[in-house]
């Protein structure tokens, strides 16, 4: 029994079957990537896991509490985490802010009506959310604006907030897109580091295979909606039905 | 008082521009051709400060969440309503009146921003819009018994006024904080001037320096912090486990308060009320007073209902005649002609001139009058080597 | 049945206007993206058109007229129209009537002027300004030319008479079969009625059958993809602006005789149409034209003795209700498209 169970999961806009019947079970404390060519679902399964989207059929299980019909925030509480393709920042707040922020979302909940004690007084806060910044080294742009940070520095900071939330599941969405290579390297390197020290489960939908075979534990890929195969990085590798799928892709990517 | 060092500053310089306001703003002496733009008598003062109060306010909701309502007149209005009707059935003493004028004006933003917070942007201001409107119509009609219509509402002699016992045949009932009338004044003359003390003046005066010094606590609160990311990233808010609604709501109802308090002072300065205070230009008014200020800043608001309300005053009493004796030295014919263009600005004119100013800060200044300043400052500061922010984009005044 | 057909005309006018006003708003939103705040003074101004127009028609020279005397026995000076002059009196009298229909002429080039200074001048420079920014320079715009007109016009309502022709009133009721004088109708509503739907017509026509438009409604529906063909759309908006102007002008040219134009109409209708365009649906065209009529005749049924009785003041506030009511039901009004402006 996995932290999340996707069961027969199907969604379709207008005419467009966007997802068929997906099946997908995350092993808790793992790594697990969903790939496929563009157009295979893969963001709209995302949005149905973090509540953007209400799937028509199925359900989605986490650590054994529907999310089905739960606004973003409510998902967020039960301990998933999103990370968005370009990163979703507070980008008029200093760094430092951006960082606090999550770390009182985890410790007051959905809202907490604290508006006469100041944030200077909020020790506990600011050390977790420095801490926080220590390990993303970012300690030395504590007080830059957060719109003003070069785009890897801008993941990095909304890894980091999503981690000080202490999330049991990481949702990364095409973390590299658009990234340098040195950007990209660096960001595997991140999540190979969380992976290893933290206890959490992180699932990745990615295009890049070089950062899915870096990283994944488990790959499931997924084609016109439906999972097409669950394996391991180096089964996949070698299955001709992903090859099929991929082709040309894969060259693109590589 | 749990504010850090420049807040203080700050907090200080606003209570010492209020101490001696009766000073500051009467610069000239009595019967010198100038004295007409001294600005230091009651009525002006006590609306200075009043609608800083109102302005202060609408920052909450506008500055720092970014939720254009357009609709603040409404909690001004119903707050000045309740306060009156307090003087009418309970007592003259100020306080009752205050207070209840806050919370009611707290409870009609509450069930007003629990709608209209459903939807943001343009349709959040159009819903405001449409409330104030809807109060205003109101007030004129339906709710005469209540409001007095177009005539309005005063205290009369023979209200019950439960605590005040009734007043003797031909006395005005006197809004008073226990006994001391509000519109009771000191003249000090020293020399030509003369400084007018207002009892009135200092009472709104020391609530709006409660006002501003709470509005400091929210700004540097979690809350307050809260309250920029929901303007920020309205998502990323979302998707990380905090949800919108209650902080904006909680904003807006907090706004709602300030501007009843607002309207509740108004009536203990001048014990009327007509629905006209509720009007959309009205609603306008505060916005202007926020944005040239300095929206998002905790200065800006005060800033921006001084400087409207003092150059109201002084721009609407240049008459043709002073135009023409300030021009005299010049040649005739530029004199004419400087008379003829600055003419439609003055006196009358005001609204002009404050449209032509909003639409200049708009599209020049958008932080107004607060970031104006930064940027005056700077220029002095660039003759040293900068250590001004590496991006040289203009960030937010705090 | 009389009474409700009566309130059906009745609300008609004044639909037509908020349909006009909304339609110029809407073709300025789902264009150029900005919330447009000085509508309403574009109103306003071409009401003013008509007051200028009929203005300069009667402007007059002295002239000393041998024919009459006063009471002294000297020559009386007499104030002679210089239109006169030039087409003679009939012909002159004739114009000075007609002198607001004759405003639409006057009223086109300027108001279009008006809109393309507008846009090039200052709107241009708020596209990718944030909305709250867009609703705060227009609104200050608003302010200056209403206190430019305040200025030059003064304060008090200007009556501006329709052409005597159009004076009288037209009897409905015995026309359908009811009581005489049941339902009357001034003619020059019903010339407002029908110049709006001509007005209206021309414009969805100008959009469905030339390129020109064509091309706006492309651009309306995904403005990036009709950038991307290489089209220049920022020229084809700015013109549009020019006659969302012009409809709005046009809108307040014919409306002097119903009700005498003053410096603040403007703002009286742009609350209201603002409240049409959300009702409709934020971008639909065909969504504000049928919201503004449907609004307009709904005010006119809630002014009725019979509804009053009822539901008091119910007249004052009907369409803020409705605004209400539909902005938290149906948040994308009535004909909204899906994606425009949802939150």
């Amino acid at each position: 029994m996995g932290i999340l169970e996707v069961k027969n999961v199907g969604k379709r806009f207008g005419g467009l079957q966007a997802l068929g019947d997906v099946n997908l079970s995350v092993k808790e404390n793992s790594v697990h990537a969903i790939i496929g060519p563009n157009g295979a679902g893969k963001s709209t399964l995302l949005n149905c896991l973090v509540g953007k989207l209400i799937p028509d059929t199925g359900s989605v299980m986490f650590d054994g509490q529907s999310v089905l019909g739960r606004k973003p925030y409510e998902i967020n509480q039960m301990g998933i985490s999103r990370v968005f393709q370009t990163p979703e920042i507070f980008a008029d707040l200093s760094v430092m802010e951006n960082m606090m922020i999550p770390c009182f979302a985890k410790r007051d909940g959905a809202f907490q009506l604290n508006a006469i004690s100041s944030i200077p007084s909020q020790k506990d806060m600011i050390e977790r959310a420095e801490h926080m910044l220590e390990d993303m080294n970012m300690a030395d742009k504590r007080e830059m604006h957060a719109g003003s940070l070069s785009r890897g520095d801008k993941r990095r900071l909304e890894i980091g907030m999503c981690l000080s939330q202490e999330p049991r599941l990481l949702l990364l969405d095409e973390p590299t897109a658009g990234m340098a290579r040195a950007d990209t390297n660096n960001t595997i390197d991140l999540l190979k580091q969380i992976s290893e020290e933290r206890d959490i489960t992180i699932a990745i939908i990615e295009h890049d295979m070089h950062v899915v075979f870096s990283l994944a534990e488990r790959i499931t890929v997924l084609a016109q909606g439906t999972p097409l195969v669950e394996d391991t990085p180096d089964n996949i590798k070698g299955n001709p039905k992903v090859r099929e799928a991929y082709l040309g892709e894969t060259q693109e990517a590589a | 008082m749990g504010l850090n060092k420049r807040d203080v500053t700050l907090l200080v310089i606003v209570a010492i521009l209020c101490l001696f306001a009766p000073f500051i703003l009467n610069p000239f002496p009595e019967g010198s051709a100038m004295a007409q733009f001294n600005a230091g008598y009651p009525d002006l003062m006590q609306r200075l400060v009043i609608f800083g109060i109102f302005a202060i306010g609408f920052n909450i909701l506008f500055g720092l969440t970014g939720y254009l309502s357009f609709g603040h007149a409404a909690f001004l209005g119903v707050g000045s309503y309740a306060a009156i009707w307090m003087m009418k059935l309970l007592t003259m003493n100020v306080i009752p009146a205050i207070i209840i004028s806050v919370l009611v004006a707290g409870l009609f933003s509450l069930l007003v921003g629990w709608i209209s917070l459903r939807r943001s942007g343009i349709y959040f201001s159009i819903l405001t819009l449409a409330f104030a409107q809807m109060s205003y119509s109101l007030a004129y009609s339906v709710l005469t018994p209540i409001t007095g219509g177009e005539t309005g509402l005063q205290p009369k002699v023979n209200d019950p006024r439960i605590l005040d016992g009734a007043l003797a045949e031909g006395q005005t009932p006197r809004a008073n904080l226990f006994g001391l009338q509000m519109n009771q004044s000191y003249e000090m003359a020293v020399g030509d001037w003369v400084f007018t003390f207002n009892a009135g003046y200092y009472l709104a005066a020391i609530v709006m320096l409660i006002a501003f010094y709470i509005s400091i606590r929210i700004f540097r609160s979690p809350f307050g912090m809260m309250l920029r990311a929901v303007k920020s990233n309205q998502q990323r808010l979302n998707y990380t486990g905090l949800n919108a609604k209650p902080y904006t709501l909680a904003a807006f109802v907090i706004s709602g308060m300030y501007a009843g308090l607002a309207g509740g002072l108004l009536v203990a300065m001048d014990t009327q009320v007509g629905a006209e205070r509720m009007f959309w230009t009205a609603s306008g008014e505060v916005v202007l007073m926020t944005i040239l200020g300095g929206a998002g800043t905790l200065i800006g608001p005060v800033l921006g209902a001084g400087f409207i309300k003092y150059m109201e005053n002084i721009v609407s009493k240049i008459n043709k005649s002073i135009l023409e004796q300030w021009f005299a030295f010049m040649p005739d014919g530029i004199e004419d002609l400087l008379v003829t263009l600055v003419y439609p600005f003055i006196g009358k004119g005001w609204h002009l001139t404050l449209g032509i100013l909003f639409m200049l800060v708009v599209i020049f200044l958008p932080g107004g009058l607060v970031e104006g300043g930064q940027r005056v400052g700077r220029l002095f500061k660039r003759k040293k080597p900068a250590g001004d922010k590496p991006d040289g984009k203009t960030t937010p005044a705090e | 049945m009389d009474a409700i057909i009566l309130q059906i005309l009745n609300g008609l006018d004044k639909g037509s206007a908020y349909a006009l006003i909304a339609l110029g708003l809407t073709l300025i939103f789902g264009t150029l993206g900005v919330v447009n705040f000085a509508h309403g003074a574009l109103f306003m101004i071409g009401a003013f058109c008509a007051v200028t127009l009929s203005r300069i028609l009667t402007f007059s020279h002295t002239v000393i007229d041998e024919t009459k005397k006063d009471f002294l026995g000297n020559p009386l000076k007499v104030e002679v129209p210089y239109i006169y002059d030039i087409f003679g009196q009939a012909t002159g009298d004739v114009i000075i009537d007609w002198a607001v229909p004759i405003s639409i002429l006057f009223a086109i080039p300027v108001m279009v002027a008006i809109g393309f200074a507008m846009e090039r001048g200052l709107i241009k420079h708020f596209y990718k300004r944030p909305h709250a920014d867009q609703i705060l320079v227009t609104f200050g715009l608003a302010i200056v030319l209403q206190e430019i007109i305040k200025y030059f016009y003064g304060a008090n309502p200007i009556p501006t008479p329709a052409p005597a022709a159009f004076t009288g009133s037209f009897d409905f009721g015995a026309m359908l079969g009811f009581d005489p004088n049941t339902i009357i109708y001034p003619y020059w509503r019903l010339v407002y009625f029908a110049f709006a739907a001509v007005i209206i017509g021309a414009v969805f026509a100008f959009l469905q059958f030339t390129t020109f438009g064509m091309v706006v409604r492309a651009g309306m529906a995904d403005r990036e993809t009709v950038g991307l063909l290489g089209i220049n759309i920022d020229k084809r908006f700015t013109i549009m602006f020019g006659i969302a102007a012009a409809v709005a002008g046009l809108a307040g040219v014919m409306y002097t005789p119903i009700n005498s134009p003053n410096y603040h109409m403007g703002m009286d209708f742009l609350v209201l149409s603002f409240v049409v365009v959300v009702v409709g649906g934020m971008g639909s065209l065909s969504g504000a034209v049928l919201a503004g009529f449907l609004l307009g005749v709904l005010e006119s049924f809630a002014s009725m003795a019979v509804v009053l009785e009822t539901l008091p003041g119910i007249n004052q506030i009907i369409i803020y209700l409705v605004a209400i009511i539909i902005l938290l039901t149906r948040p994308r009004g009535l004909m909204g498209r899906k994606g425009v402006m949802e939150d």
